[in-house]
């Protein structure tokens, strides 16, 4: 068997043959994962969204609850000697701005609310509220919906069945409307809010998984390892899922947003966070009625919302592999 | 062919047990009843017992569930917790508003969105295909109140072209009427549109990388019909469930822009219901929608069915 | 002038970060009017490339950047797109290589077939379909005057194949691009589809370009070689030229990995000295398929009642067209797809049906090894872990020891050892075939089953995997069960050769014996089909019978009766489709399941070119009239 000992040449000799007329390989070797300068801006943005989230309370000006000031919807660049000392201002305009707040105590970045409350100081909190609940329910959601659809797919027959059947009749409900039934029956509160995110998408990753998990599974290699006598631990750990982990990773950037919609989208009907936690999605709605005086309060944390999902979809738009097209072009 | 349809169909009614269930045994869950909600604090443990026995709410779950499912199919949508109206009386014309306000969108965004997704993939890489990608996959990442805001923002605040409620008296004339519903059926549109948009377009630029396109195109076919005969018809079965599926997704949309603009619709009844916990509300709103969605995700199925060539046509 | 001139072509194709990779370079050849030239060329040269050029066209991601393509002396590469679009179709018309993805799934045949001439203006849709059923007849398509009304998904691949010559001859074009057109289709089916083309080409006195990688192929059809490698001419001439006396290296090596005509004593069957009476393993009385099983007969049956053994170390070749069961009989001996009925014997050990129930030794001494490398290899794993686990799976190397192991394993298969440190996608075909084996070795098995494994891969890349075989079977004395649709691959390697047709086998014994009379009629039209080497072939061999009854019908599993009946030439009605054939005995363990007695088959080889009927006997005579 020790044919290395016998003809040691082997190797090279044929070698030099092959590169004679050499065939080359099929595919180069896996590229790094490259942004384009739309997906590095994105990214940024997200980082930076992620670092608010950590360390937002410490960098706010004010605590999430604080009144600053008694007027509500100052505009961006109102001031406050603190609340002792009141100004009385008929309207913020930007005359009254430059007059008062030149030499204040503290200036509200992006104004007040509609309680007084520092908009700027309740976007860096609540950047940590709609981050982290987002982001742990979707983690939720992807060991739920990993476990099981990958468990659906390796298994098969009345197993996989059922917990399709039942995954297919939750997907066929609008996730508002689960989330409405959800917070009808049990309140709303931030544990109960996360439950309820990640059982909901859950069953879309369920069906990614186990989509995923068929393909790999009907693959050569997969047959190649049942054929060798691999368990079922194996061939799920080593041949399905690294195959499936880069599909499965982009994905949960999709997912991650919906997630992030879903939750501000309860916090906007006003049964999501509840006050005074700040969150994104419940500061769009209680200062709509600003909109009407000419005031940003709900806008900013909109414009937090929207820099922060897009940016994530312009990622996984850039991660993922270019859709078609290339041969439409060839039309004439 | 017949048998996968009537399988589908058969689905579709099991689905909708299911959801029932869902429904039904969501809002049964939670601890304290109705009976207890009504009486407050001034209940006592004799005073309870009565209401429940009143209430029929001493039988096992399971009797008042398919008690609750046999009235509902005959329409029979039982009685508010609060103030003891019918829920029917309570839905009636606010399902007639929601039903126009869907019906409006659909008939717009539809074919608004198949004609420009296709003018897309028509023309992949041009600014017009650039500008369509970027400002639906935009509108797509962020939620509909989002856009409801900027557009109330834009439209009421600055430009005061449109009121930025919805309210409807009901004696208003014709252009009141549209004035009036403006702001939400824009809404409304951009949201659903836009994801339709995107995967119109996704759907045939999927079939145009199939070697029959290629063929065409080396068979001297023009771009117009390679598109419109050769593309359009392998992916109409995906574009039509695209189309159920987005107005499936009119469903949360409605949720959002009825509230924003208090507009008085079914939407707007079952947030109420779910404020105020008035259960027996939420449950026969839920099912309303949920039905019509599972119904929009039934006809998806069933076109993409109907219209693969392999199932039309057998050997 | 001639009709198509191509000089100093450049075609390159662009990385991501814009460097770019020279795809042809500079080639230069032309095509003239009525002559067919064929492009050669194996994987990556460029072949398909040029020939679409001839249509103005590249591939998405490629370029043209240099030279000029010039059809009546106009140049196409510099016309308004307007002007090729009006080109294509028109003037020029293109074949692929697969019809079945070809065709418009959701369009009917007719449609598609008229489309090109009608959108044109050349005829009107009347006209157009009248042409296109005219072309069905010629074409020997069945139901002309149906045909145009069915879908794509509605006619079988030799069928669609066919109707794609019709596509293109719709609108009379100057030149025919014919790309692999017969690559993916059966040896039997091949012969037909090339009789066709060869005739509407000549009818229609259009000019062609064949691109193919197959040399026997282009002895029948062309009358001018390009042959082409990494994107550069290596040499060019007349047929008769290239074929007899080839001048340049790589021509010879590609004739050299062309196998010969199956023919007895063409094995090199000299006593390897591993050859014992015992079997390594046996298949006795297995009835597979798939669908739940009643009595021993599953739902959808696939085999029914083999009896095959592989004795120790010897090579035994499974072959037949697709549909046979040729892969289900290997993945039954695995234990991949348990049989309904029968039992298989590793070394008089009769082993469970499913591989779950095998213990780990039985699994290793059975080894499958995959048709495709390229999906038998995990994308995600080194070829070093990729061989290193059946290593420490099977004998329990650990540590220094498996990586001592995995070193002798690329060894054995002649790779460098650098080769552990790379993924699969680093490979070519032919190295991760190597692999593929290498794996299947590295838990030294007693059998190994070979499914196809040279069936995706370059005549001279598949040429050496066989050549690695036969070291392998030398050096380790392992058995193989080797399946092939490709009988001259398994004439010249195999020792004994099992004939399956629709899951039954019908002829089995050694190589040398079942390569000669008395043939079952099946074998005989499997070796009728194989092209030759040699102008001409493609004539003489329509005007065997076998040939002209066996291309008439496609496989099809029949419970009773002997399953070849509706495509045997000495078919006896009434018996023949009603009762199972006996086995007849010739010589040492040749076995022939046949109504006929061996004489009688015997005596019916001696009048191959017997009388045809109708419209075969019309081409064959107008070919010998123009011949001579």
């Amino acid at each position: 068997m020790s044919n290395t000992t016998e003809n040691p040449g082997a190797a090279e000799k044929v070698v030099d043959e092959i590169d004679k007329f050499a065939e080359l390989p099929d595919a180069p070797p896996k590229k790094t994962i490259k942004l384009s300068w739309t997906g590095k801006l994105a990214a940024a943005i997200v980082a930076a969204w992620v670092v608010v989230a950590f360390i937002g309370p410490w960098i706010a000006p004010f605590h999430e609850a604080e009144f600053i000031l008694d007027d509500s919807f100052v505009p961006a660049g109102g001031c406050a000697e603190m609340l002792d000392e009141l100004y009385d201002i008929e309207e913020w305009t930007p005359e009254a701005i430059t007059k008062y707040c030149s030499d204040a105590d503290v200036t509200l970045f992006l104004g007040s609310d509609y309680l007084g409350r520092d908009t700027f100081s309740r976007i860096l909190w609540g950047a940590r509220t709609t981050i982290g609940i987002s982001f742990v329910a979707t983690l939720f959601a992807y060991f739920m919906g990993i476990t099981l659809g990958i468990g659906a797919a390796v298994s098969g027959g009345y197993i996989d069945m059922v917990l399709s059947r039942v995954n297919e009749s939750i997907l066929s409900l609008p996730s508002i409307m689960l989330g409405l039934i959800v917070v009808a029956a049990l309140g709303s509160s931030i544990p109960i809010l996360i439950a309820t995110a990640s059982v909901i998408y859950a069953t879309s990753v369920f069906r990614i998984a186990r989509a995923l998990g068929q393909d790999i599974m009907v693959q050569d290699f997969v047959e190649a390892a049942h054929a060798r006598g691999e368990g079922l631990w194996w061939i799920i750990t080593r041949e399905v899922l690294p195959n499936a982990a880069m599909p499965l990773l982009t994905d949960f950037g999709l997912r991650l947003v919906f997630v992030i919609l879903f939750i501000s989208s309860l916090s906007f009907l006003g049964l999501g966070v509840q006050p005074p936690t700040a969150d994104w999605g419940s500061m769009v709605r209680e200062n709509m009625a600003g909109l009407g005086y000419g005031s940003y309060a709900s806008i900013w944390p909109a414009i937090a919302i929207g820099t922060l999902t897009i940016s994530i979809n312009l990622i996984v738009d850039d991660i993922s592999a270019k859709s078609g097209g290339s041969l439409a072009k060839k039309m004439v | 062919m017949q048998a996968m349809v009537f399988r589908r169909i058969l689905i579709g009614f099991a689905t909708l047990w299911v959801v029932s269930i869902i429904v039904y045994f969501g809002l049964s869950v939670l601890p304290g009843d109705a009976a207890a909600i009504q009486l407050g604090q001034a209940a006592t443990e004799e005073s309870l017992a009565a209401l429940r026995a009143q209430l029929g709410l001493d039988r096992p779950a399971y009797v008042r569930y398919f008690e609750w499912l046999g009235n509902m199919s005959t329409g029979d949508l039982g009685i508010s917790n609060a103030g003891g109206a019918t829920i029917a009386s309570l839905i009636g014309f606010r399902l007639g508003n929601t039903l126009e306000l869907g019906g409006i969108v659909a008939v717009i965004s539809v074919p608004l969105s198949v004609f420009l997704g296709l003018a897309a993939a028509m023309y992949p890489g041009t600014w017009l295909d650039r500008a369509l990608t970027f400002g639906t996959m935009s509108l797509v990442a962020v939620p509909e109140f989002l856009i409801a805001t900027f557009l109330v923002l834009i439209f009421a605040v600055k430009l005061k072209w449109m009121p930025s409620i919805a309210y409807m008296s009901g004696g208003e004339t014709f252009w009141e009427w549209v004035h009036a519903l403006a702001m939400p059926i824009l809404v409304l549109v951009v949201v659903v549109s836009a994801q339709m948009i995107r995967m119109t377009r996704a759907g045939i630029l999927n079939v145009m990388n199939s070697p029959y396109i290629e063929m065409a195109i080396l068979k001297g076919v023009p771009r117009k019909r390679i598109i419109l005969r050769h593309a359009l018809f392998n992916a109409i079965g995906p574009i039509i469930n695209v189309i159920a599926l987005n107005l499936a997704y009119l469903v949360s949309g409605v949720v959002i822009v009825e509230t924003i603009f208090a507009y008085s619709g079914l939407a707007k009844l079952m947030i109420d219901g779910v404020q105020t916990r008035d259960f027996p509300l939420v449950q026969a709103c839920a099912m309303i929608f949920c039905g019509t969605y599972v119904v929009l995700l039934l006809i998806a199925d069933i076109a993409a069915i109907m219209s693969n060539p392999r199932l039309r046509n057998p050997k | 002038m001639a009709l198509l001139e191509v000089e100093n072509l450049k075609i390159e194709a662009r990385k991501d970060d814009g460097t770019p990779i020279p795809i042809v370079k500079g080639v230069s050849f032309e095509v003239k009017a009525g002559e067919v030239v064929a492009l050669i060329g194996e994987s990556g040269s460029g072949k398909t490339t040029i020939s679409l050029a001839s249509l103005a066209y590249t591939k998405p991601g490629l370029e043209f950047c240099g030279g000029e393509v010039r059809l009546h002396g106009e140049d196409l590469l510099t016309m308004e797109p307007l002007k090729q679009r009006d080109l294509r179709g028109q003037k020029v018309a293109y074949l692929a290589q697969s019809a079945a993805a070809t065709f418009n799934p959701a369009i009917t045949i007719g449609e598609q077939v008229t489309e090109s001439a009608v959108l044109h203006g050349i005829l009107t849709q009347e006209e157009a379909t009248k042409r296109a059923e005219e072309l069905y007849v010629a074409l020997e398509l069945p139901d002309p005057d149906r045909l145009g009304s069915r879908y794509p998904h509605q006619v079988s691949g030799g069928q669609l194949q066919r109707l794609m010559a019709a596509m293109a001859l719709v609108g009379k074009p100057d030149l025919l691009v014919l790309d692999e057109p017969t690559t993916a289709l059966d040896v039997t089916t091949q012969i037909e589809v090339l009789k066709a083309f060869k005739k509407v080409i000549r009818e229609q006195g259009s000019a062609a370009i064949y691109v193919t990688h197959d040399l026997a192929v282009v002895a029948q059809i062309a009358d001018h070689i390009v042959v082409l490698y990494s994107g550069e001419v290596q040499e060019q001439g007349p047929v008769d030229q290239i074929i007899n006396n080839p001048s340049h290296d790589y021509t010879r090596r590609l004739m050299a990995a062309v196998r010969p005509t199956p023919t007895a004593g063409m094995s090199d069957d000299d006593d390897h000295g591993h050859g014992r009476a015992e079997a390594a393993i046996a298949a006795r009385g297995i009835t597979a398929g798939y669908g739940g099983i009643v009595d021993g007969e599953p739902a959808i049956t696939i085999l029914r009642d083999i009896n095959v053994e592989v004795e120790r170390g010897d090579v035994v070749g499974v072959i037949g067209e697709s549909g046979c069961g040729k892969s289900t009989l290997a993945r039954v001996m695995a234990g991949l797809l348990p049989s309904a009925r029968g039992e298989i014997v590793l070394n008089g050990k009769t082993l469970e049906p499913a591989l779950e129930d095998r213990d780990r030794d039985e699994l290793r001494q059975v080894q499958f090894v995959f048709q495709m490398a390229d999906t038998a290899l995990n994308p995600r794993q080194y070829i070093g872990d990729i061989l290193g686990r059946p290593v420490e799976f099977y004998l329990g190397l650990k540590g220094e020891d498996k990586r001592r192991r995995v070193l002798e394993l690329l060894d054995m298969v002649e790779l460098p050892p650098a080769f552990a440190d790379r993924y699969p996608a680093e490979l070519s075909g032919g190295q991760k075939q190597r692999i593929n084996l290498a794996r299947a070795l590295a838990g030294n098995p007693e059998v190994l089953l070979c499914d196809e494994v040279t069936s995706a891969l370059d005549s001279i890349v598949g040429a050496n995997v066989i050549k690695l075989l036969t070291n392998l079977r030398n050096k380790t004395g392992v058995s193989f069960v080797f399946i092939s649709h490709d009988l001259s691959t398994v004439g010249s390697f195999a020792d004994k050769i099992v004939v399956l047709y629709a899951g039954r086998v019908v002829e089995q014994g050694p190589t040398d014996q079942v390569l000669s009379p008395p043939y079952h009629p099946y074998t005989r039209l499997l070796i009728t089909s194989v092209p030759e080497l040699r102008v001409g072939w493609l004539e003489d061999t329509m005007k065997t019978r076998e040939a002209a009854a066996g291309i008439a019908r496609g496989v099809e599993i029949t419970a009773v009766g002997c399953p070849f009946f509706n495509r045997c030439p000495i078919a006896i009605p009434g018996t023949c489709q009603l009762e199972t054939p006996p086995v007849r005995m010739h010589g040492d363990g040749h076995e022939i399941a046949c109504h006929h007695s061996l004489d009688e088959v015997e005596h019916s080889e001696a009048e191959t070119q017997k009388v045809l009927h109708g419209y075969e006997k019309a081409i064959v005579d107008d070919d010998s009239a123009i011949k001579a």
